[in-house]
């Protein structure tokens, strides 16, 4: 082990299960906090990188993907970065199409759309954050700086 | 930190107290909860959110639709909230203009409008 150049990372893999997350979110924190990162906007990164967990695994649960959630903690020298991907495909782009299944059509009852609620929260509380996806899965990129010499006092 | 419900009539109102962690695990266990009291026609609820840890989107879908069901019935949804990490959520997603928010039960328990 060399610590130096090199990134230092945690990666976490994680069964789609809902009850995985509050793990997720007290790694990442915890992770966090040895990084250097703020004590004031770990509130605010723990319920981001939960609500990103939270909407992998309702992907994977209605894809019925399989694969664990792939959680990766990227300490930097000056930010901390979290990357939550999810495995499930998303239909090629296609135009204004009418009568194609909706996303998110897939509600239950009181569903109210928190699955873009998620995103809301996240785009709310992270001021760096990337949302990508294609037909191989998606990703969620989000980082906040750290706190220079945090970790030596 | 799992989750904790209880209930108490107020009146008129019915005062769910919330303690513990609102998330996508835990959620669930709320919505039940919120639609047990409709179906039992309990239609002006107090969600007491002081002994709440954690919110995320997916208890405030459940919050949403608990309001949805009460409006139903010509209902109403408030809810006590002090605290400013909560607060902050319900801001961030607009929701502070879906429900009402007061600093107390007793305060919420009297609010007519």
């Amino acid at each position: 082990m060399t610590e130096g150049d090199g990134m230092a990372t945690v990666e976490l893999l994680f069964s789609a299960l809902p009850e995985h997350v509050r793990t997720a979110r007290l790694v990442a924190a915890a992770v966090a906090r040895r990084a250097g990162v703020d004590e004031a906007v770990l509130d605010e990164l723990r319920l981001a990188v939960g609500e990103a967990c939270s909407r992998a695994v309702g992907l994977h649960l209605s894809h019925g993907v399989a694969a664990p959630v792939r959680v990766v903690l990227i300490e930097d020298e000056k930010k901390f970065s979290i990357e939550v991907g999810d495995d499930a495909p998303r239909p090629a782009p296609v135009g204004a199409a009418s009568g194609a299944a909706r996303p998110g059509s897939a509600q239950d009852e009181g569903g109210d759309g928190e699955d873009d609620m998620g995103l809301a929260v996240i785009s709310g509380l992270v001021d760096d954050v990337e949302v990508t996806a294609d037909e191989t899965g998606g990703l969620i990129r989000m980082s906040w700086p750290t706190t220079p010499g945090a970790m030596a006092s | 930190m799992d989750l904790s419900l209880s209930t108490e009539t107020v009146g008129d109102r019915t005062v769910v107290r919330v303690g513990g962690e609102i998330d996508v695990y835990t959620a669930p266990k709320l919505r039940e909860q919120l639609v047990e009291l409709v179906n039992d026609g309990s239609y002006h609820l107090v969600v007491d959110m002081e002994g709440v840890d954690f919110l995320d989107s997916t208890g405030l879908g459940v919050l949403v639709g608990g309001l949805k069901r009460v409006r139903a019935h010509e209902g109403s949804l408030r809810l006590v909230c002090n605290q400013e990490r909560i607060l902050k959520i319900f801001r961030i997603t607009g929701l502070t203009k879906v429900f009402p928010i007061h600093t107390s039960v007793e305060d919420a328990v009297q609010a007519t409008d």
